[in-house]
């Protein structure tokens, strides 16, 4: 069937431009058309455009063929698991156990194929977590679909990974409503124990599925146990995981304050009839939740709302705050700065499969927001979204990512789907500036064919992006004008054994020189220090390194003190005093 | 720039012109909760939801199951694109009835976002070879939640805040209905299943749910400010 053939930019101007006067304030109203990204050729695989800037790209290895269909979604990646010299890689029918030894050539240790939306992954020593919440995923895996509801799996499966050339499924832990993401939060005492809280806002399944779960739907006021809105929890006994089971649920949503309160419109404290009216029960779960264990939080993203939690006790979570605005429409991921005092909010407009980059795309809408914390209150400070305007088939919105480790500042790795990968700066929170990016053009220019990257992560020295229909993308950062050589050497020396992007490792670094050198190369950048300071302190920088031994000591405890006079006058003064800091702990390191 | 060309579009017509003059004025949005008739009228959208109500859908388009998918599924995204159509119309009302600015970006999201969901909808169709709704028929199409040409009518003569309160009103009752229609498909044997279906019906459900609930704390705020 052939229909007739029109642009959608045709479309939008007869749509939207109906009376341009009543608009309001847009002046955030279009992304840009004078990038390199733009007008990629389109192409499967690695056979499209690229467009990259501040990083090369390492290697790209397609999906193992039991994977490679482009019916639909049914085939898609998903998300990332790091461990060792291993990447766990999400998809939609199953998972691929890479081996990164050589970023430059991946080898593929095994593939498992198990119908499992959304398929997201965690690694915790040997268990691998796998999401499971579509209707067609089976106990045993199979692809088949599923007639009886007996059969069904909506849930976290475990697989014991630890021959990762033979992953056994071990456990299934079914929930009421499956599991679209899941998130890590360990014990805060008791190394054996961790938890699992469970995102997701899918339909409850039919209680005969699972009888002991007694699943049951409807809102709070008719029915006080009802398995919509709420997050379950899960524990995990890691000696014992077969004995992995949901042990309760947390009710967060109860009693949100008045929104939206940053688009225009004052917060309302009234709750009047909303919360008893028909549908107005507001979030039903959290896309997913950001654990960031080093300081008990967890961010949750729930329908319009961002939460924060703290899970001092992780089985009694307290809601301590809770934003919404009007131009985030499904709070989706959040993404802590190293210090816990800033948050990054994505928001998945459209769910990831529209395209929602275009040049006609407002940018308030599908990016980021950044909020700063304090005593578990949020402030909302600045927007990011990708600017460079995407095709109509290109689904593109904001998407999962992490930190990447620059000391002094905050940066962050980003997947956008077909708006392909970037690296932004968000240390000013009202004024985050993207820094680096990768992009290729869509997968086809004749239909949206979804792609692009689900995720995109920082880990040990490169980027690491799971492209949905193409395979595993390994990028490496390049110096620029935003990012120097020390900065980059100093992110590839914060190592992590274990890396789930939604349970967030804290970063810290080793006394070394790129990394005093990172704070002297941002100095310099902002003319955080006097020039004439700033060249004093390269030479005694490059001095102590030629010296060793206790002459390097004495000359770095001698510099360290003079930073500490220079503090006071310089107009970057914290940066100064971690740069001290960093100096301090690399003379405790020479001897 | 936007070069590519696109798959497409029953849409463009019959969303520009959607449903603007309907033959037949449907029967299911009659308010009939109980309440006095004065404020079933001022609260058309609530009014006009009735769960014990069975869905009245126009004259069904052919549908067939296939590989992952049922009849329900078909039938599903057929009646979405006609509830959708009527979600954009009425957005498409906003910039000129001098709404708030926030009822404004609100239409202008929901705009955008159902104009995209249409074509993946009609996407998903015809990829099954099944029939895609015409714009003459999406016109007949009547599912939960729909505004009957009488409140279409009310709605396009109304500005301002009286508009805000209207478009608030009837389109919190749209997505209600929207709502209906997934829990009727999940409600279905089989159907809801496939990775995309799922997908899309999970997120229209999350979408609109909490669409919802942004829009009633509009409402409320509206409401507490003197007339």
């Amino acid at each position: 069937m052939k229909q007739r053939i029109l642009p959608f930019a045709a479309m939008f101007a007869a749509a939207v431009a109906v009376a341009p006067a009543a608009t309001a304030a847009q002046q955030d109203t279009i992304a840009t058309t004078n990038d390199p990204r733009v007008g990629l050729k389109a192409g499967p695989k690695n056979t499209a455009g690229i467009a990259i800037e501040g990083m090369r790209l390492v290697s790209f290895t397609p999906k193992p063929a039991v994977l490679d269909s482009a019916r639909g979604l049914t085939f898609i990646n998903s998300d990332l698991a790091f461990r060792g010299n291993i990447v766990y890689q999400g998809n939609f029918s199953g998972f691929t156990v890479w081996d990164v030894s050589n970023p430059a050539k991946p080898v593929e240790l095994s593939t498992v194929v198990c119908a499992t939306d959304q398929g997201d992954p965690s690694i915790y020593g040997n268990l691998l977590f796998v999401s499971a919440e579509s209707g067609r995923s089976r106990k045993d895996c199979g692809t088949q679909g599923v007639e009886d509801g007996k059969d069904r799996m909506r849930g976290v499966r475990i697989f014991d990974v630890s021959n990762p050339r033979s992953p056994k499924l071990i456990k299934n832990i079914q929930t009421c409503r499956g599991s679209h993401t899941h998130t890590i939060v360990p014990h805060p005492t008791d190394k054996n124990t961790i938890y699992l809280y469970v995102g997701g806002s899918s339909n409850v399944r039919d209680a005969d599925e699972v009888p002991e779960l007694n699943c049951s739907s409807g809102p709070i006021s008719e029915n006080p146990t009802t398995s919509q809105y709420r997050v379950d929890i899960i524990k995990v006994p890691l000696q014992n995981p077969q004995q992995a089971a949901v042990i309760g649920y947390m009710r967060i949503f109860e009693g949100l304050p008045g929104s939206p309160g940053r688009a225009g419109v004052p917060a309302s404290e009234a709750q009047g009839g909303a919360q008893g009216r028909r549908g107005a029960m507001g979030p039903s779960g959290c896309h997913d939740l950001t654990s960031y264990p080093a300081y008990n939080l967890v961010a949750g993203s729930c329908g319009s709302f961002g939460i924060m939690l703290d899970v001092s006790n992780p089985e009694k979570p307290v809601r301590t705050d809770a934003k919404s605005d009007l131009n985030f429409s499904l709070w989706h991921t959040a993404v802590f700065s190293n210090d816990g005092k800033r948050v990054v909010f994505t928001d998945e407009w459209g769910g990831g499969t529209a395209p929602r980059c275009r040049a006609s795309d407002p940018l308030r809408l599908g990016g980021n927001t950044i909020l700063s914390i304090e005593n578990g209150k949020m402030t909302q400070h600045g927007y990011f979204k990708m600017l460079a305007a995407q095709e109509n088939t290109e689904n593109c919105v904001s998407h999962n990512g992490g930190l990447v480790p620059v000391p002094g500042r905050d940066i962050m790795v980003q997947g956008w789907y077909q708006g392909g990968v970037n690296v932004f700066d968000f240390t000013d929170p009202n004024k985050p500036v993207e820094i680096a990016y990768f992009d290729r053009g869509p997968v086809s220019d004749e239909s949206l064919v979804v792609g692009g990257s689900w995720g995109a992560y920082y880990w040990n020295g490169y980027i690491y992006s799971s492209e949905l229909s193409r395979g595993l993308d390994i990028l490496e950062l390049t110096p620029s004008a935003h990012l120097s050589e020390n900065e980059i050497a100093a992110a590839k020396l914060a190592r992590m054994e274990e890396y789930n992007p939604q349970a967030q490792p804290k970063v810290t670094w080793p006394a070394a020189f790129p990394v005093v050198r990172s704070y002297l190369d941002q100095l310099r950048r902002n003319q955080g220090l006097s020039a004439a300071r700033l060249t004093a302190i390269t030479t005694a920088l490059n001095n102590a390194e030629r010296a060793s031994g206790n002459a390097r000591r004495d000359q770095l405890n001698r510099l360290a003190g003079e930073l500490d006079r220079d503090a006071g006058s310089a107009s970057d003064a914290n940066r100064v005093r971690a740069m001290a800091a960093a100096v301090r702990d690399l003379a405790q390191a020479s001897r | 720039m936007m070069r590519a060309p696109v798959r497409a579009i029953f849409a463009i017509s019959f969303l520009a012109a959607a449903c603007a003059s309907r033959a037949e004025p449907p029967q299911a949005v009659v308010p009939e909760t109980g309440a006095d008739h004065a404020q079933a009228a001022a609260e058309p959208a609530h009014a006009a939801m009735d769960h014990s109500a069975h869905m009245q859908h126009g004259p069904e388009l052919p549908a067939t199951a296939g590989r992952g998918f049922t009849v329900a599924d078909v039938r599903f995204m057929q009646n979405m694109i006609g509830h959708h159509a009527q979600a954009i119309r009425m957005s498409e009302m906003a910039p000129s009835r001098g709404p708030s600015a926030a009822v404004l970006k609100l239409a202008e999201k929901i705009d955008i976002s159902q104009r995209d969901e249409i074509l993946f909808m009609q996407q998903w169709l015809r990829e099954r070879n099944q029939a895609v709704p015409s714009d003459e028929h999406a016109h007949t199409m009547m599912m939960p939640g729909m505004l009957t040409d009488e409140q279409l009518a009310q709605l396009s003569a109304a500005r301002g805040q009286e508009f805000d309160r209207l478009f608030l009103s009837f389109m919190i009752g749209h997505h209600e209905g929207a709502l209906l229609m997934v829990d009727e498909l999940f409600a279905s044997p089989g159907a809801g299943q496939d990775s995309d279906i799922f997908r899309f019906a999970t997120d229209v459900d999350a979408d609109q749910r909490d669409e919802i609930f942004v829009m009633q704390k509009l409402l409320d705020t509206i409401r507490e400010e003197p007339r």
